[in-house]
């Protein structure tokens, strides 16, 4: 993806990961332009497994490019409920669509209120842009 | 100034006007007086090259080398053959003097051999991944055993069998302390795994299971079958492996093995005294991101020309820091380079011969060794290059009487292994002739025979 781009839609969490909730139960995670830009080219992602608990915060999952692997953050706490398996195949996905078909899990939430300590589009993109 | 020489006194005049200093002692004012010798080091007075050469020779003629003595001692480093083209190619300044290839485009034969090291080791092993090699066989083994504490989700047990390297195991257990894992040993039953005792071992609990074969004794272990407690349990099967009887042993990974790894000196390296030498390490695609050690791959330049480069360096520590694979630094490329022309040297057809030769020899030897007076095989499984003998003397001094004639006789068991105490492990090299090997029989008979009326 060429330009930066912070969706409304979406909650985001310093370390440059994405909530998207869905009802009150269940959220989708990635991580942001940002965060894929700094990357570089993604070759490589090692998912949780189905059931694994997440923790806000905590890291739940790696990311590698070419030059470095990452840690990916927690947005919230919850329960792995489904994995992104296309990225298998296509790790590029999270270069080329971080939003969209990069998306890294979806998760039943333990503690939906952890929204709120999460920031909007424009804070986030505040904090990326000011360094 | 030369790149070789160091700097003349009027270099570092030079270089001390450059920078507005007085003298070499002033940069060092920082250091406070109390701390500083104040005197010359106490070493003594240089010797010219000669008086070196002469001191040197008089120290190295206190030990004894494989010219001096017919070496039937094995123990996981052989007296083989090295083909004078080994030197003549690893002693070209392009593959001795450099480091890790870090800058690819200075460093394309370098890399190149390396990718064919691993190719060569990946054919051998019949695993298709390879590493550049590591330091030596035992540290391979640790590694291997914190890869697949890694890969198994957070089980901690490690079960070996008795049967792999006594340094192995010991460096698997100084290995194990730090990683907090739990490492149970099987032990042996007529020379190699007691394949019952395995199976009670192995749990839903263990990370992985470790065998060798030839195992140390000598025996060829039927590491198909005894995987198959690994498989049962979901753990991984490691297996070290003597790379000169892979051409005439089944290779491990058509066995059942996620990985073949091992001491590679019996290929082009002496023996050097213990080393340097190096590991290798080979295992299944699936286990490619949390292998140790560098891999060299293969790829096109920007022009589209083929290339080499150190890739997935995103498992090494200099990019994973603290969650590398492994913090190997040093490059043991040299003594894998020797490997890899030995090989290519060989051939095919010459390696597989080699190793039938090898296999025969070794019948041989057994055979004439057995028959000798006081004398009789430890164990009846078959063996490839290595085998172990019951002395009804004491080891140790039969050993002493042998070098005395000039052989050295093989290594004493019970150093390592109290339940083989009377047991002595010979190994055979194509170096070991009829002729020498029915003179140790003459030889050992005779000795044995001495102790016993010593004894008496």
């Amino acid at each position: 993806m060429a330009d930066a781009s912070y969706p409304d839609d979406l909650l985001y969490h310093d370390q440059h990961d994405w909530a998207r909730l869905e009802g009150d139960e269940h959220a989708v995670f990635g991580v942001t332009w940002y965060a894929q830009d700094s990357l570089g080219e993604v070759v490589f992602y090692d998912p949780p497994e189905v059931g694994a608990a997440i923790n806000k915060d905590s890291s739940y999952a790696e990311v590698e490019s070419v030059k470095a692997v990452s840690d990916v953050i927690a947005p919230m706490s919850g329960e792995i409920v489904e994995v992104n398996d296309v990225l298998a195949d296509a790790p590029e996905q999270i270069n080329d669509d971080p939003y969209g078909e990069g998306w890294l899990v979806k998760v039943r939430l333990t503690a939906p209120g952890e929204a709120e300590a999460l920031l909007g589009a424009e804070e986030y993109r505040k904090l990326v842009e000011n360094g | 100034m030369t790149r070789y020489t160091s700097a003349t006194p009027d270099d570092r005049a030079e270089m001390l006007a450059a920078i507005g200093v007085e003298s070499t002692a002033d940069l060092f004012a920082q250091i406070p007086e109390p701390l500083r010798l104040g005197r010359p080091l106490a070493l003594p007075a240089g010797m010219s090259e000669a008086e070196v050469y002469e001191r040197l020779a008089a120290l190295a003629a206190r030990n004894a080398d494989c010219e001096e003595q017919v070496c039937f001692l094995g123990a996981g480093m052989y007296d083989h053959y090295v083909p004078a083209i080994v030197d003549a190619i690893t002693q070209r300044s392009e593959f001795l003097t450099p480091y890790t290839p870090y800058q690819p485009e200075i460093s394309q034969g370098g890399l190149q051999a390396m990718f064919e090291f691993q190719t060569a080791m990946s054919e051998l092993t019949a695993l298709p991944v390879s590493n550049a090699g590591l330091y030596e066989g035992p540290s391979s083994v640790a590694s291997a055993a914190y890869l697949a504490l890694g890969a198994s989700k957070g089980r901690r047990r490690i079960v070996v069998s008795r049967g792999v390297h006594p340094h192995s195991r010991e460096t698997l257990a100084t290995y194990s302390q730090g990683f907090g894992a739990e490492v149970e040993e099987v032990g042996l039953d007529g020379g190699v795994t007691d394949a019952a005792a395995l199976a009670r071992a192995v749990d839903g609990e263990t990370a992985a299971v470790f065998l060798q074969s030839p195992n140390f004794l000598g025996a060829i272990e039927d590491v198909e079958a005894l995987g198959g407690a690994a498989e049962e349990h979901g753990a991984l099967l490691i297996v070290a492996v003597d790379p000169m009887t892979l051409g005439v042993l089944r290779p491990p990974g058509e066995q059942g093995a996620d990985i073949a790894l091992g001491e590679g000196q019996p290929l082009g390296n002496r023996l050097d005294f213990g080393g340097p030498s190096f590991g290798f390490f080979c295992g299944s695609e699936e286990l490619i991101r949390k292998m140790p050690g560098r891999i060299a791959g293969e790829t096109d330049d920007a022009d589209g020309r083929r290339g080499f480069v150190l890739t997935l360096q995103t498992r090494e520590q200099h990019i994973r820091r603290e969650k590398a694979t492994h913090n190997i630094c040093t490059a043991q490329a040299l003594n894998a380079l020797a490997a890899t022309i030995h090989l290519a040297w060989l051939g095919r057809e010459g390696f597989r011969e080699l190793g039938e030769l090898l296999v025969r020899r070794t019948a041989y030897a057994r055979e004439r060794l057995a028959a000798a007076p006081g004398v009789e095989l430890l164990y009846e499984a078959p063996v490839a290059r290595e085998f172990a003998l019951r002395l009804d003397a004491p080891v140790d001094r039969v050993l002493d009487r042998c070098a005395e004639r000039g052989i050295a006789a093989g290594y004493p068991l019970g150093r390592e292994y109290p339940e083989y105490e009377d047991g002595l492990l010979v190994a055979i090299t194509e170096r070991r002739t009829k002729a020498q090997i029915d003179d140790f029989a003459e030889v050992l008979g005779a000795a044995i025979s001495a102790e016993m009326v010593a004894a008496s």
